[in-house]
């Protein structure tokens, strides 16, 4: 089947005129399907590289998707059902190499999607504190409300240990499992565009704007951090690293995606976003410090010192005219807001502390993929032979 | 910034509160390389700066987000 290339190749034909920077021309691929974690996922795998015309005779994608929410601990960690998230999303984004794109809107697929969402939502609602809202809900006073609910606290954080502590190879995993979001930066917000109005949806585009580089494709964001993978010796190709992508980290980016995709959560998205911008430039100075200390340069660097300068200006227009002036047009939204804002300190944070436990331990902050199991994959069984048998039971 | 303002003039400047100066338009700014020896991102093409207010900036005259962190204030916090 022909899949038509995605909006990014256009970077690629620009890239032969002259002076046109084709450097982080990864971005211009869609990635590729990455492994299976899980019943889930094995059955996802075998409807999404069917033709969406001639889906499999039997799928048992929704049983399992039914079965695996139920049998989970917790959907916000669930690798299985993260990633199936991530490969559904990303049909919106810059597709899936060799699947049909007109999976994107086919009906039985979005049911199988919505049941995913309905639990991660709950559970975001369940499990994040949501602060009492603030007595004045002009847009000065959310904006005043946005930056206490995110204030840096005494504890020492991911930013901090890359500052003074991280060796060489944590920060070549922290550049990775960054890479999942950054190299798509600023996109999941975009989808709140057509949902604005009036002063959100013009502070919402000029901060965007900031983030695409205001007409220059170099200055990009996606581009900057694409453009440092490659400097520090990274695979910028969208999706390389995605077997080594922990779920915490896969659901970080499906909240932001799952705020973006549905109107209704818009107010939710615009806090994201807010919280997100407020919780950079002192990081990213932290990081920056850190990778110089190991010895990168500015080309790895460059990523870093720009956020620090941008968002100090993208957090005063997010929390002010984006979210605050999203709860003056529409008031109703204000708890949807603050809910957003602290879903992203929640999930960010949940990925961020993991990693840190893990470099902490002398462990991988990385997933470790696991080897093959024929049982995850949906297929004709096979007879397992009896020495493998003998070596799987002594192992 | 609602509908119906008359245009926007050249340059605007916005006291955020406890916070920078936001600046939109044309601007030239002259900066002693003294002041501000670790250079940083590219400034001169971003449509909106932040100007620092609080003095502690470490990529002054830009804001960097420091002034959250010492406590610096404009109005006095809400009641």
């Amino acid at each position: 089947m022909t899949i038509a290339p995605p909006m990014d190749s256009r970077t690629a034909d620009d890239a032969s005129r002259p002076g046109a920077d084709n450097r982080g021309s990864g971005l211009t691929r869609p990635m590729s399907l990455s492994s299976p974690r899980g019943p889930v996922t094995a059955a996802l795998a075998v409807v999404l590289r069917s033709p969406v015309d001639q889906p499999p005779i039997v799928s048992d994608l929704p049983a399992q998707i039914d079965r695996a929410i139920g049998a989970s601990v917790d959907v916000l960690s669930d690798g299985d059902l993260q990633l199936a998230l991530f490969w559904l999303y990303e049909l919106h984004y810059g597709g899936i190499a060799d699947v049909d794109e007109r999976w994107e809107w086919q009906p039985g697929l979005l049911a199988c999607r919505a049941s995913i969402e309905h639990a991660m939502e709950a559970a975001l609602r369940d499990s994040v504190h949501v602060p009492a809202p603030p007595a004045q809900t002009d847009a000065e006073n959310v904006a005043q409300a946005l930056f206490a609910l995110t204030a840096e606290g005494d504890e020492q954080r991911l930013s901090h240990y890359i500052r003074s502590e991280a060796t060489p190879e944590q920060a070549r995993e922290f550049l990775i499992a960054r890479s999942l979001y950054t190299l798509k930066e600023a996109d999941p917000h975009s989808w709140a565009i057509p949902r604005l109005r009036g002063r959100a949806k013009s502070a919402l585009v000029e901060v965007q704007s900031d983030e695409y580089g205001a007409g220059r494709a170099e200055r990009m964001h996606q581009q900057l951090y694409a453009r440092a993978m490659e400097a520090a010796g990274l695979d910028s190709n969208y999706g390389s690293y995605l077997d080594v992508i922990d779920a915490h980290t896969l659901c970080a980016l499906n909240t932001m995606s799952m705020f973006g995709l549905h109107r209704r959560l818009r107010g939710a998205l615009l806090g994201h976003l807010a919280a997100y911008e407020m919780t950079s430039s002192l990081p990213c100075q932290r990081i920056a410090a850190g990778l110089r200390r190991l010895g990168y340069g500015d080309d790895v660097v460059d990523y870093y010192d720009e956020h620090v300068e941008a968002d100090a200006v993208h957090e005063q227009i997010a929390g002010r005219d984006l979210a605050g002036g999203l709860v003056e047009q529409e008031p109703e939204l204000l708890a949807d807001v603050l809910f957003g804002a602290a879903a992203c300190l929640a999930v960010e944070g949940r990925a961020a502390d993991h990693m840190l436990a893990a470099w902490t331990e002398g462990r991988s902050g990385l997933r470790t993929p696991p080897r093959t199991h024929r049982g995850l994959v949906s297929g004709p069984k096979k007879r397992i032979p009896s020495k493998r048998r003998r070596v799987r039971d002594g192992g | 910034m609602t509908v119906g303002e008359p245009a926007r003039k050249h340059v605007e400047v916005f006291a955020c509160p406890n916070g920078p100066f936001l600046v939109r338009g044309d601007i030239a700014i002259e900066v002693d390389d003294a002041e501000n020896p670790g250079g940083g991102a590219r400034r001169d093409e971003r449509r909106v700066v932040a100007l620092c207010r609080c003095g502690t900036s470490s990529i002054r005259p830009y804001c960097d987000g420091t002034h959250k962190v010492i406590g610096f204030r404009t109005v006095p916090p809400a009641r």
